[in-house]
């Protein structure tokens, strides 16, 4: 490879391929002014909240909760602030780039700290502010007994930093502190009640599985770096669009292990065998980590990365296909789970990969992307809020099997986590429908194998996301009540039951505020160059789409109905066929995993000890042994040792400068 | 080259641990009073450092700055000469820092004795032991003189040697006397090419300088040898597979102070060495072994994560990390980029504060069990939830999490060193994925699960009523201390460290990048090998 001084050199300076791009570049975002500049706000709220619950430790036990909610709030008045002053300025003026400071500056690598704020992050930023802040809210009430709250608030607040660095940072190195900052965030939470070995457990298994995924984006960024000379994204966007649509191997790889980056963080295939057990960690934390933000971090790389995936055809393909893919495979898994908290975290991983699949469409994708990621929080949230309230009434109980009747007792819980229900479906007027049909439809566009593809499988997704969520509804809170004798469920307290409510009236009429308005597409579509005067039309009609999509929704709904309303739910589950019985095991994913890498893996670090301690420490001592001559000798070095090493070093130092005096 | 301070900062900076050795030794008068002696020394130390590091500038042309020079052994060309430039600064700032630390972590490491069985003669010895272990840290980062390097790299050897022997563990000996044969072989090899090194040189009464040393022309094969006699000597240092086999047993023999300064500081002369003598002075030679030396990094960072994900031992857990992390810094050296070698150089910085907190912290667990086997732990976090966080940020900084200043340095040596080897570079990467698991298996099996049944902690014992406490589920279980105020001591600046060079890394890559640019400039700018024989015929 370094054949020559030239090529090293510039090899050594990182010179990209690619860089002179950036110099026509004449960069997008202005220099934050106002009160843009005290955006930093929004991370240093939340994470000085984490660093003094940390710190002080129990002293913080009365105030630190109150203080933790506090400042996410903060954060939320900041983003808000931060929002209506970007609503002020006209579309090309709202793309801000606030300037920190020089971070790190290694030879020709250097990068700065610096927020990107414009309109894509600041949806994130109203998102994960407002949706975290009230799952705070109701952290108070559905934490309030826990002997170690304090520790659960702070790692809540180190939590929404994090994420809030993830979409706001300006480069990708910044971007990666937070995307593992949300995942130390997660493997805390998911193990916080670590005296449960299979907690514990879990928090490893995703903070690994994840680690996977950063292996992808460390690679994509030594990439960009190489061709690009910098990872800004201002730098590498426009070095993107200087290579052009052409397939280029290195960008396919940029986006390839861009798209593992996301496949991990967001629990898509190959990388989803995590999600499932993070459902170990208190409810609140599978609600706004689990469902509403973090997870849905991988869509907002790929939306986010767009210009790198608009070059590089291919690997936009594939995570259209990891996309469709996850959102049968989660659908599957989601029907025959008993565990409330597992069959919704199977339906999270599905609904991301609609989202997916809208990302991999290209630049007709991205908003819906965005727009079904934001209906989502809302609706997700919402259930998993729900789905808290029933354990807290139940004793902690999961199985869906020993619920039913539940409307009766928790009126609020039920019509808040209804209204969640029929929004998930898509039935029209609900968020849902709006976003989910959005996709549907775009997948339905292009040429070739590829719309009747991803649009059919968008479309039955739908039918079989009818059906799942319908069983579970149904059978948490209508047919005979199947309680344990032990159980008195009753209905949360307002702390619990008015962030559920909020989120209620967000499933309900997010969708309908921002989509048949045109305000979402409207307001994200300059960060992606989408040129609205220009339509594509699916291969079908929309109308046709969203009759058949209604059709299908309606069939699972009513085959949940009579499999789990009309007829009696076995307290017990049938062994059922053996599709079923894959499904419940997760089709099988833990298995594979275990057989193809833990396992070997066990075997692999066991041997190598063996071999480190017999062969080459052996090795090293029988050398040791024969240039002492015998072990003996060496015995008796070791006796008399002083004496022996000073004579050594004296007779060694002596001889050679006799020899250097007798040379010269 | 090298700029000459009127103040011998350099001198001072070494010179007083070693007074201050002689006085712990020689003044009677308790443990106590030798021990804050001591850590008054190496805290007198840690400010001159300071104020020597705000006169060094950044920009300047010289190699060296703050240099001395005398004349030692002028027949043989031998010079007292000192320099540094922002590689050996950070390094030894790094070491002073340290030291201190080191020094209340050790504090109750030896137990005083009755008067007739020597009394605190033994706690004398094992602090002044660690104070001369300082002086000789100091001289060889600063050594400008290669015989000077040589003789500081050998002369460590003694007070380690004695500290591994005399206050370690039940096999301290087999431990001290497998460290010394290793490194007295490599030390052996590099003296005979110190020697071949001096005579291609100019010769003289400063011969053995660097300056006089540098840019040399030999014979390529002679180039090579000569390169290989340091390599050696210093792949054993540093230390990487296969010359590996001596760190997990001293490390794990030795006192946690003592395995703190051998992984956190000794060891990066192996490193530093490479920046400094291989690259500086062999840059032909270092190009025809860069593709070995590359691999046996590669190989280094996976073998050594995929053996610490399988010891049981706390501390050879540790030790293994070290080598895996050694390969990281050794690949970056090796990259031949400025990206990759300031890396390199941070990391040497960044890896001495983690895994002295790893180090210490792990030997507060082992403290209150009694054992170093991870098996024996399980729900600690319970028993000392302070300990556990601290623990968990020690891990967190290991397997470079991002945010924290490990973070930064093994990402610049990884996307430093992917322009020239991109297969050894992803290769390298796929060890943050061992990282994670070596590091929190180990966070598992210690701090999770359901609390041990022999021990409670206070905060455990104060959420049980008085009719509890009685039970002979609890009364049977003794009470274990979350983090004292030595400890926290201990702890505080070390995670402060790792924070602060987390969230500004300049701080310590503003000196680095020049003096890499200028260690690195002998190696960029010399052909490789085949370039080379080419470019000969042509002539």
């Amino acid at each position: 490879m370094q054949s020559g001084m030239e090529t090293l050199s510039t090899l050594a300076n990182g010179a990209g391929t690619y860089a002179a791009g950036a110099l026509a570049h004449d960069g997008e975002a202005h220099a934050a002014t106002g009160v843009s500049t005290y955006a930093w706000l929004l991370v240093a709220l939340p994470l000085l909240g984490a660093a003094v619950l940390m710190i002080g430790g129990r002293r913080t036990e009365k105030f630190g909760p109150l203080l933790a909610t506090a400042l996410s709030w903060g954060a939320f008045v900041v983003g808000a602030i931060v929002y209506i002053s970007m609503l002020g300025r006209p579309t090309g003026d709202r793309p801000v780039n606030l300037y920190l400071f020089d971070w790190v500056a290694a030879g020709s690598f250097k990068v700065s700290a610096g927020m990107l704020l414009d309109q894509l992050s600041l949806v994130f930023v109203l998102l994960i502010t407002f949706v975290g802040s009230l799952i705070h809210v109701y952290s108070l009430g559905y934490m309030k007994h826990d002997p170690d709250k304090q520790r659960f608030f702070a790692y809540l607040n180190l939590f929404v930093a994090s994420m809030l660095l993830l979409v706001l940072a300006n480069s990708y190195l910044l971007l990666y502190v937070g995307w593992e900052g949300v995942g130390l965030a997660s493997y805390l939470l998911i193990g916080f009640w670590q005296y449960n070995p299979a907690f514990a457990t879990a928090g490893n298994k995703a903070f690994v599985m994840n680690r996977v995924g950063d292996f992808g984006l460390s690679i994509g960024i030594f990439i960009m770096f190489f061709h690009f000379g910098a990872v800004d994204f201002s730098t590498v966007f426009a070095g993107a669009q200087a290579v052009g649509g052409v397939n280029q191997g290195f960008m396919t790889a940029i986006g390839l292990m861009l798209l593992l980056a996301a496949c991990g963080k967001s629990a898509q295939f190959p990388l989803q065998a995590w999600l499932g057990d993070a459902m170990a960690g208190p409810t609140p934390v599978s609600a706004l980590i689990h469902a509403a933000t973090m997870v849905t971090a991988g869509v907002y790389l790929v939306v986010r990365s767009g210009p790198i995936f608009d070059a590089t055809p291919n690997a936009q393909l594939a995570v259209a296909i990891v996309g469709a893919f996850t959102l049968i495979f989660g659908a599957i898994v989601g029907c025959a789970k008993d565990d409330l908290k597992k069959a919704l975290a199977a339906s999270t991983m599905s609904q991301i990969g609609y989202m997916m699949l809208a990302a991999g469409l290209g630049p007709i994708g991205y908003a819906f992307a965005i727009f079904h990621l934001l209906t989502h929080g809302f609706f997700k949230a919402g259930m998993f809020l729900g789905a808290g309230s029933v354990m807290h009434g139940m004793n902690n109980q999961v199985d869906m099997r020993r619920f039913g009747g539940m409307w009766a007792v928790m009126k609020i819980t039920w019509v808040t986590f209804g209204l969640g229900f029929l929004a998930i479906i898509g039935l029209p007027i609900f968020s849902g429908f709006w976003s989910k049909d959005k996709i549907i439809e775009a997948a339905f566009v292009g040429e070739g194998w590829r719309p009747w593809v991803f649009g059919l499988v968008a479309m039955i997704g739908a039918g079989i996301t009818a059906f799942y969520m319908s069983r579970l509804f149904f059978m948490t809170f209508h047919g005979k009540r199947r309680w344990t004798d032990d159980v008195h469920p009753h209905e949360s307290p307002l702390t619990m039951t008015i962030p559920m409510m909020v989120l209620a009236v967000g499933s309900a009429f997010l969708g309908i505020i921002l989509g048949p308005t045109g305000i979402i597409t409207g307001w994200l579509d300059p960060v992606f160059g989408v040129d609205e005067a220009v339509e594509e039309h699916p291969v079908m009609p929309a109308t046709v789409i969203m009759v058949v999509t209604l059709v299908l929704v309606l069939a699972g709904a009513a085959l949940a109905w009579l499999r789990y309303l009309r007829d009696e739910v076995p307290v017990v589950a049938p062994t059922g066929s053996l599709v079923t019985q894959a499904a419940r095991q997760d089709l099988y994913q833990d298995q594979i995993n275990e057989g193809a890498f833990m396992r070997p893996g066990l075997h692999l670090t066991r041997s190598l000890v063996f071999l480190d301690s017999k062969g080459i420490d052996g090795a090293a001592g029988g050398l040791a042994a024969m240039v002492g001559g015998s072990s003996s000798r060496l015995r008796k070095l070791q006796n008399g040792f002083a004496r022996s090493y000073a004579l050594t070093m004296l007779a060694g130092v002596v001889a050679i400068l006799g020899a250097v005096w007798v040379i010269s | 080259m090298t700029e000459m301070s009127s103040v011998p900062w350099l001198t001072i900076m070494g010179l007083i641990p070693l007074v201050g050795s002689l006085v712990v030794a020689f003044t009677p008068g308790s443990a106590l009073m030798a021990k804050r002696l001591a850590l008054g020394f190496s805290l007198v130390t840690l400010v001159v450092g300071i104020v020597a590091a705000l006169q060094f500038q950044i920009n300047s042309p010289k190699q060296f700055q703050l240099g001395e020079q005398a004349a030692w052994i002028p027949q043989f060309g031998v010079s007292y000469a000192l320099g540094v430039d922002g590689i050996a600064l950070v390094l030894i700032l790094m070491s002073l820092v340290l030291t201190p630390i080191c020094l209340i972590a050790a504090w109750n490491d030896v137990p005083e004795e009755a008067k007739e069985s020597g009394g605190s003669r033994n706690v004398r010895t094992y602090f002044a032991l660690l104070l001369v272990l300082e002086t000789f840290m100091v001289g060889v980062f600063a050594a400008t003189d290669v015989f000077l390097f040589y003789a500081f790299f050998e002369a460590m050897l003694i007070p380690i040697y004695f500290l591994i022997g005399r206050f370690g563990g039940a096999r301290r000996q087999y431990a001290a006397m497998k460290f010394l044969l290793f490194s007295l072989a490599g030390g052996l090899i590099m003296l005979v090419a110190v020697i071949g090194l001096y005579l291609q040189g100019p010769g003289g009464t400063d011969g053995f300088l660097i300056e006089r040393l540098t840019g040399l022309s030999m014979d390529p094969t002679t180039e090579r040898l000569l390169f290989v006699g340091f390599f050696i000597a210093f792949a054993i240092k540093a230390p990487m597979v296969p010359f590996h086999t001596w760190l997990p047993d001293a490390a794990t023999e030795s006192t946690p102070a003592t395995a703190t300064l051998l992984v956190g500081v000794l060891d990066k002369v192996g490193t530093f060495g490479m920046i400094r003598f291989c690259l500086q002075l062999f840059p032909e030679a270092s190009h025809w072994a860069t593709p070995v030396v590359v691999t046996l990094a590669v190989i280094s960072v996976i073998y050594g994560a995929l053996l610490a994900i399988a010891q049981t031992d706390m501390m050879r857990l540790i030790s293994y990390t070290s080598v895996s992390h050694f390969g990281f810094i050794v690949l970056g050296i090796f990259a031949f980029t400025n990206v990759g070698s300031a890396g390199s150089t941070l990391y040497m910085v960044n890896h001495g504060f983690s895994t002295a907190a790893l180090f210490l912290f792990a030997a507060m667990l082992i403290h209150r069990r009694g054992s170093k086997r991870i098996p024996d732990y399980g729900g600690w976090q319970s028993v000392t939830p302070a300990l556990a966080g601290i623990f968990l940020v020690a891990a967190m900084s290991a397997l470079a999490l991002p945010g924290l200043s490990t973070f930064v340095s093994e990402f610049l040596v990884l996307v430093g060193t992917f322009p020239t080897w991109p297969a050894a570079a992803v290769i390298a990467t796929s060890g943050i994925i061992l990282a994670a698991l070596y590091m929190l298996l180990m966070y598992k099996k210690i701090m999770t699960g359901p609390p041990p049944s022999d021990v409670i902690g206070e905060r455990a014992l104060a959420r049980l009523s008085a009719s509890e406490q009685e039970q002979p589920e609890h009364a049977r279980r003794s009470l274990v201390p979350d983090l004292s105020a030595r400890e926290k001591l201990l702890a505080a600046p070390l995670i402060a460290v790792i924070l602060v060079l987390g969230f500004y890394p300049n701080l310590a890559l503003n000196p680095i990048n020049p003096a890499v640019d200028k260690s690195l400039s002998h190696v960029l700018t010399t052909p490789a090998a085949g370039n080379a024989a080419a470019e000969g015929s042509s002539k």
